[in-house]
Formats: structure tokens, C-alpha cells, sequence
């Protein structure tokens, strides 16, 4: 570990240890704040309890499903956006701003279209993320260097051939960062949307443990979602960053 | 040959000056440069050449004040030179340092007026400096328009109206093509013979340093010392013409005998200079 | 000459047609999915647009509109001002900006929602938790962008600032401050965003005022036609707000 990981660790370590002093001494209230030792025995409980499992089963498989459909059909909408420049000039100013609005608000009305289904979770999932994988591949596709398609035309390749064999693996960094921010997106808005409006899920979970005044259970399960979420998000951003430096591009 | 009042007084002078980089996680203590002894004389044009990372702009650095020697001692006007950058040395750096939020007369007019000149000498200053250097019609430009030629010029013009006494330039042509760089010799000669200025140019290019110095001093691989120091009898009044001459083609030549085996050593191929 | 004019003119009708053209699209989907669901389930275009113009202007959108602005104001204010100073000191401080970023940068990819019920068990239900949420989300790309200003700032300014003579406080004034601008402006646009979508957030979980209870409310009483009125003017506010921080960014960059 290099010296400034060594540095980092102690900094994460001896906060954790400050805030499991502070709650072990008195200094933080009880009913606001539980010690960190005791969110992750509760959480080790409540997994072995097995009564979460059905709920992590759940909020895990909507993040899956509305992060591969945002990715899939992102990507595939961004391949034809991209041959189109019309259409691209005609939707530039929407994709500028669509980051810049908050979307989720849209959240109610799909349920109010939808029902209380797992449905409008996956939508307001994918409605956020997709948008992020489709600006990903167009620009991917754009940084493609334009020696590369002079190349194909020197070795006589089809269309079909030079977007599969030069212009995506050219592309797959880039595309590989709108697959990281997709999950992230997904991830974020999934919860915010069980936690807010859903008749499962583990962010329902913990609105109701909140509502019950069930610290142990509500910090156990915020304990679960954040680890999830770095362990997720870290091993994404350390493959985004090996790929960038391979190919000596800028990592974003 | 004409020369200049008291040609051989010394400007600046560097007395066993080394400059070592210290330890940093993971990587010994480098020495990047000397021992160097070297007397500049004032009024002249003086040439540093040497192969990449012998430390020619760490010694540009030491003497400007910008870097401080880790032994050895700088002189400047009989002055000690140490940690700041004196009175009187103007530096003209290799990337651009033009401001982009600022006009080409702003950049220009920036050193003088942080130092609180009146607003009346700033701008007699600036517009002397800009007309000089082919830059009037682009007063109002922004870098960001401008070539790179052009933006080297906006640097050279924020020295020039410091009115230095010594111009340290930091091979300042370097991302540029060869036939601008050629016509930007003729520039920096023209300055130093309008400014009456000694001048230190850093360069890798042999052919600009034969044909714009009065004096050549070659750098050996890092650690770098000057292994020789050349002279090359110029007349002062002279510009990008003299490469046809001669002489011109006899210090190159000699430049590159004395630098062939060097830069191969700081390339790691030293097993070619034996061929 | 004219030639270049004329298909200035026919580039610019062409892109307006384009955009009314999408329009034009989103609405006609928009339609067809009320009818396919029932008008109870989600009304279409027209009466949305009635509701609208008379909901709006009244009293009842004024008193949560200003709520939301009171909440908003303060979260952003808070959300810049600590944004930037943790910015300045990890882009300045080497080794805090080291250390610091990827604990930032963790903390910018995850759920904050979860956090949300702590803020609450010290807050309560007040202004202060709702201001505090909204900071959060604002605080981390306003410091990760006006860091990463800070450590781009092209070394040879310094050196230049040096030569030039520059006192200490002439070189951040009149180097540093500029060199950042457009960055630093960057990062501003983003967390007025994403501030903005906290304070929307905590307003939807437990508030009793504001456009983000608003929204729950009407969805609890089956009124899309609110609910899509209130979105589109945070949509509209939002935009606005994004382009002019996007012109003031490009302004800058225009010279960089």
C-alpha cells in the first residue's frame, strides 16, 4: 500500500474509533446515534436472521434489471443517435439539460401510473441512468480516431466489421464509464424511491425502521446499503481507471 | 565587431552550484545538475545546449532565483542571488504563459501594473514593447486566438517592458515549427541588441544556438557540467542568414561531436557511441 | 457572404422545426399513455395545461413555492461556501487532497438518501434538517471541482507570478482566482443541481411545506395534473439556472 492509502486507512480508522468513543462515552445520544460496533453486530443479526433476505433480493434485482436495460438499450440508442447527426443535433439541447433537472420528481407519477409495483421503481431507475450511457456512447463513438475507419477502408471492411472489431473496442473505455455511472445512477435513485414511495424494498426498510424508532434495524440496514454501494462503486471505479491507463486516456 | 561598454565585466556568476532533488517516497535523491563554475558576461548572448534532462532548465531556475542551489553559491550584479527571483532578470518560459482571461495588452501591461507603475509610463511601455514585437494590430486579442508563435511573443513583450538586464529564456521555441523558430532567432537577436540586455537561451536545437550566440556552452548528460564552452566570433549585428556561412556549419559540427556521445548516454544507449 | 448567411438561416429554422418537432412527439406520447391508462391514472396534455395557468399563479403554489426557495437558498448557500473552502485547502494542500478525494469521491456515488433519518433523529423535522440534506449533496462536487481547478492551475502561472514580482495576495488575486474561474464555475452548476434534488428529496419524505410535499401530496389525492405542473416549473427553474451557469462557464472558457 502506498503511503498516501497507508495515510487514508488511518484517517477512516481513527474516525470510525472517534465516533465509537464518542457514542460509548455519552457524548452522542443514543437514540440519535448508535456505535459503530453495534450497527455491524445488529447487521450481522439481521443477516443471519434471514428476514432481509427477501427485501436484498428485491432492491439488488431492480438495480440489476434497470441497470442492464439502461446500459443495453442506452448503448443501443446511442449507436443509432450517432449515425444519425440530425437526430443528435436535434436532441443535443435535451441530453445538455436532462442531467440538470431533477428527474426523480417523476418518481409519483409513475406510481400513479404503475401502481405500487416494482415497476415504477425500475423505470425511475432507468429513466435516470439510461441517459448517462447514452451520452457515454456517443461520446465514446466520437473520440473513435478518425485514422482508425482510414484503416478500414485500407483493409476493405464492411460496416458491420469495423464497428465490431475497431470502433467498439476503440469505444470501450468510454462505454465502460457510462456502464459505472449507469450503476451508480441506478443504485441511487432505486433507494430514494423504496425509501420514499414503495411497498418493499430494503430502502422501504429502513423508512420504517426510522418511523418505528428501530435504531439497531435502521442503522444495520444503512450499514448493509453503504457498504453495498462503496464496495460496488470502488471496484467499478478501480476498473474504469486500470482500463483508462492502459489505454492512456485522462480517467474520468 | 562592435562591442559594448565594459564587454567583460561579469553580469552573473555561478560558483560549485549543484542542485540536488531530494528523496521522495520510493525514488533515490537526484542530482540534477553541476558542479558549475560560470562566469556570464554582461551584453552577451549566451547559448546552453545539452541532451534531455541534463538539467538546463534547472540551471535557467538557479539563476533566476527560482530554484535555490543545494551547494554553491549565485551572483547576480554582485548581488547573491537566493530564493527570489532578483530586480532586473526577466524570464521567458518554454510553455505559454500568457493569461487567457486577459487581452494581449493586458498581458503585456500585467507586470508593470501590479507593481503600481503610473498608468501614463505603463502604457507608453506596453505600446513600445508591442509595436516592437509585431503585436500592435492584436492589442485587443485574447491568446486564445492567437498562434503559438504569437503567444510567445505576448511573453516576451511582458519581459521586455521590465526593461531587464538580463533575459533568461527557457527554450522558448520549442513547440514550434522550424522555419517560425528560425525567424524568431531573428526576433530574440533583434531584442537583445535593441535592449542592450545579456541574454542566457536554453535550447536543444544546435543550429539556433550556432547562429544566435556569442558563446556556446555545452552540458554533459545529468549530472550536467559544462564539459566545454565555445566561442563563436559573430559580429554582433547579425540575424538567420549566417547559417550559410562556413562557420556556421564547422560549430555545429563541432556542437555535435561534443554532444553525440552524451545524448546517447542520457538515452540509455550507450553502446552505440562505441560504433 | 450571403451565401454563408443563408445557411446560418437554414441550419437555425431547420434546428427549431427539429425541437418543435420533438415536442410535438413527447406530447402525442404523452396523450396516448393517458388514454391507455385511464385519465384517472394520469391526465393528458390539455387538461394538465388548464390546471396549470390556473394553479400556478395561486396562493397555495406561492406559499410551498417559497418554502422550497427559503430551504433552497440556505442549503445552497451552505453547500458553496464549505464546498469551496474544502476545495480550496485539499487543492492547495497536497496531502489532504491526496488523502481526501477518493473519500469524496465515495461519498459522491452513494445513496445519501440513507442518511437521510439520521439527519432527522438530530434535526427533527425543522428547516435546519431539510437545509442540512440539501448541503450534502451540493457540498461534494462544489470541492471536487474547485480542487481539481486548483491542482490544474498550469505550474508556469506560478513562475511567471514569480518573475513578474507578484506579492502573495497579487498572485491569487490576479493569477490563481482567474486561472480557476471557469472550473470552479463548473463545479458550482453541478451542485446547484444536485442540492437542489436534496431539498426536493427531503421535502417528498417529511415535510409539510414546499414543491417536494407537494408533489407526495397530490399523488396521495391521484392529482397528476399537480403533480406535473410543479414539475415542470422546477424543470424550468432548474434549466434556466443550468444555462446561465453553463454561459458564465463557456464566457470564461471562451478565452481559456
Amino acid at each position: 500500500m502506498t503511503r498516501i492509502g497507508r495515510i487514508r486507512l488511518i484517517v477512516v480508522v481513527a474516525a470510525i474509533a472517534a465516533l465509537e468513543l464518542a457514542c460509548r462515552v455519552g457524548w452522542i445520544n443514543p437514540h440519535v446515534l448508535i456505535p459503530p460496533s453495534e450497527m455491524a453486530t445488529s447487521l450481522v443479526s439481521l443477516l443471519m436472521s434471514g428476514q432481509i433476505n427477501w427485501d436484498i433480493v428485491r432492491t439488488l434485482g431492480v438495480v440489476t434489471l434497470a441497470t442492464g436495460l439502461s446500459v443495453v438499450f442506452g448503448f443501443a440508442v446511442g449507436l443509432a443517435i450517432h449515425a444519425l447527426p440530425r437526430v443528435r443535433e436535434a436532441l443535443d439541447p435535451f441530453f445538455a439539460t436532462y442531467y440538470a433537472v431533477p428527474i426523480f420528481i417523476f418518481y409519483p407519477v409513475m406510481v400513479a401510473i404503475f401502481g405500487l409495483s416494482p415497476w415504477p421503481v425500475v423505470l425511475i431507475g432507468v429513466a435516470t441512468a439510461i441517459v448517462a450511457m447514452i451520452i457515454a456512447t456517443l461520446n465514446g463513438l466520437d473520440r473513435v480516431p478518425r485514422v482508425l475507419t482510414k484503416v478500414a477502408r485500407v483493409h476493405r471492411m464492411g460496416t458491420l466489421a469495423t464497428t465490431l472489431k475497431l470502433k467498439l473496442p476503440a469505444a470501450a473505455p468510454y462505454l465502460f464509464t457510462g456502464v459505472k455511472l449507469s450503476v451508480s445512477y441506478a443504485f441511487v435513485s432505486v433507494i430514494a424511491a423504496e425509501f420514499i414511495l414503495s411497498p418493499a424494498g430494503l430502502g422501504r426498510d429502513i423508512a420504517d425502521a426510522y418511523a418505528n424508532f428501530d435504531n439497531r434495524r435502521m442503522y444495520a440496514l444503512m450499514l448493509f446499503l453503504l457498504a453495498i454501494a462503496t464496495v460496488v462503486n470502488s471496484a467499478l471505479h478501480a476498473w474504469d481507471i486500470r482500463w483508462a491507463k492502459r489505454r492512456g486516456i485522462a480517467p474520468t | 565587431m562592435s562591442e559594448t561598454p565594459a564587454a567583460n565585466a561579469v553580469h552573473a556568476s555561478l560558483s560549485g552550484v549543484t542542485r540536488v532533488y531530494p528523496a521522495t517516497a520510493g525514488h533515490q535523491p537526484v542530482q540534477a545538475l553541476g558542479p558549475i563554475h560560470f562566469d556570464l558576461k554582461r551584453g552577451e548572448f549566451f547559448a546552453v545546449v545539452g541532451p534531455s534532462g541534463c538539467g538546463k532548465s534547472t540551471l535557467l531556475e538557479v539563476i533566476a532565483g527560482l530554484q535555490r542551489p543545494t551547494e554553491g553559491t549565485v551572483n547576480f550584479e554582485g548581488r547573491p542571488v537566493s530564493g527570489e527571483v532578483p530586480d532586473g532578470v526577466g524570464v521567458v518560459f518554454q510553455e505559454d504563459a500568457s493569461f487567457p482571461w486577459l487581452t494581449v495588452y493586458d498581458n503585456t501591461a500585467f507586470g508593470l501594473r501590479q507593481s503600481g507603475m503610473p498608468a501614463a509610463e505603463v502604457r507608453r511601455r506596453v505600446e513600445d514593447a508591442l509595436a516592437f514585437m509585431g503585436l500592435k494590430d492584436f492589442a485587443r486579442a485574447y491568446p486564445a486566438q492567437l498562434s503559438g508563435g504569437m503567444r510567445q511573443r505576448v511573453c516576451i513583450a511582458r519581459t521586455l517592458v521590465l526593461q531587464p538586464h538580463l533575459i533568461l529564456l527557457d527554450e522558448p521555441f520549442g513547440s514550434l515549427d522550424a522555419q517560425t523558430r528560425l525567424l524568431m532567432g531573428d526576433e530574440v537577436l533583434r531584442l537583445w541588441r535593441r535592449t542592450g540586455a545579456t541574454v542566457l537561451l536554453i535550447t536543444h536545437a544546435l543550429d539556433e544556438a550556432a547562429m544566435l550566440s556569442d558563446r556556446i556552452g555545452v552540458m554533459s548528460a545529468r549530472p550536467g557540467r559544462f564539459m566545454e564552452i565555445i566561442e563563436t566570433g559573430w559580429p554582433r549585428e547579425r540575424d538567420s542568414t549566417i547559417v550559410s556561412e562556413a562557420a556556421f556549419g564547422e560549430i555545429t559540427a563541432r556542437l555535435w561531436e561534443n554532444l553525440r556521445a552524451e545524448s546517447l548516454k542520457s538515452l540509455g544507449l550507450s553502446d552505440m557511441a562505441a560504433e | 457572404m450571403n451565401g454563408t448567411r443563408a445557411s446560418a438561416i437554414v441550419g437555425m429554422t431547420r434546428r427549431v422545426t427539429d425541437t418543435l418537432i420533438i415536442v410535438a412527439a413527447v406530447l402525442l406520447i404523452w396523450q396516448g399513455l393517458a388514454e391507455w391508462v385511464g385519465t384517472t391514472a394520469l391526465a393528458g396534455p390539455s387538461p394538465t395545461l388548464a390546471y396549470f395557468v390556473h394553479f400556478v399563479p395561486s396562493k397555495r403554489f406561492a406559499i410551498n413555492a417559497l418554502s422550497t426557495a427559503i430551504t433552497f437558498g440556505w442549503a445552497l448557500l451552505i453547500a458553496y461556501g464549505l464546498g469551496l473552502a474544502i476545495g480550496i485547502w485539499m487543492g492547495a494542500h497536497r496531502l489532504s487532497g491526496a488523502v481526501g478525494e477518493p473519500i469524496l469521491v465515495t461519498f459522491y456515488s452513494l445513496p445519501k438518501i440513507t442518511l437521510y433519518p439520521v439527519i432527522l433523529l438530530i434535526f427533527g423535522l425543522s428547516l435546519a434538517g431539510k437545509v442540512t440534506f440539501g448541503a450534502i449533496h451540493g457540498i461534494l462536487p462544489v470541492a471536487l471541482l474547485t480542487m481539481a481547478a486548483i491542482r490544474n492551475i498550469p505550474p508556469v502561472y506560478l513562475k511567471s507570478a514569480r518573475t513578474l514580482h507578484l506579492s502573495p495576495w497579487q498572485t491569487i488575486i490576479r493569477v490563481l482566482l482567474p486561472a480557476t474561474l471557469p472550473e470552479v464555475v463548473a463545479g458550482l452548476r453541478i451542485g446547484f443541481t444536485v442540492t437542489l434534488l436534496g431539498v426536493l428529496l427531503a421535502e417528498m419524505f417529511a415535510s409539510e411545506h414546499g414543491l417536494g410535499f407537494l408533489i407526495i401530496n397530490s399523488m396521495a389525492l391521484l392529482q397528476t395534473k399537480e403533480m406535473i405542473s410543479v414539475a415542470v416549473v422546477l424543470f424550468i427553474f432548474a434549466a434556466v439556472a443550468n444555462a446561465l451557469l453553463l454561459w458564465m462557464e463557456h464566457h470564461m472558457h471562451r478565452r481559456v
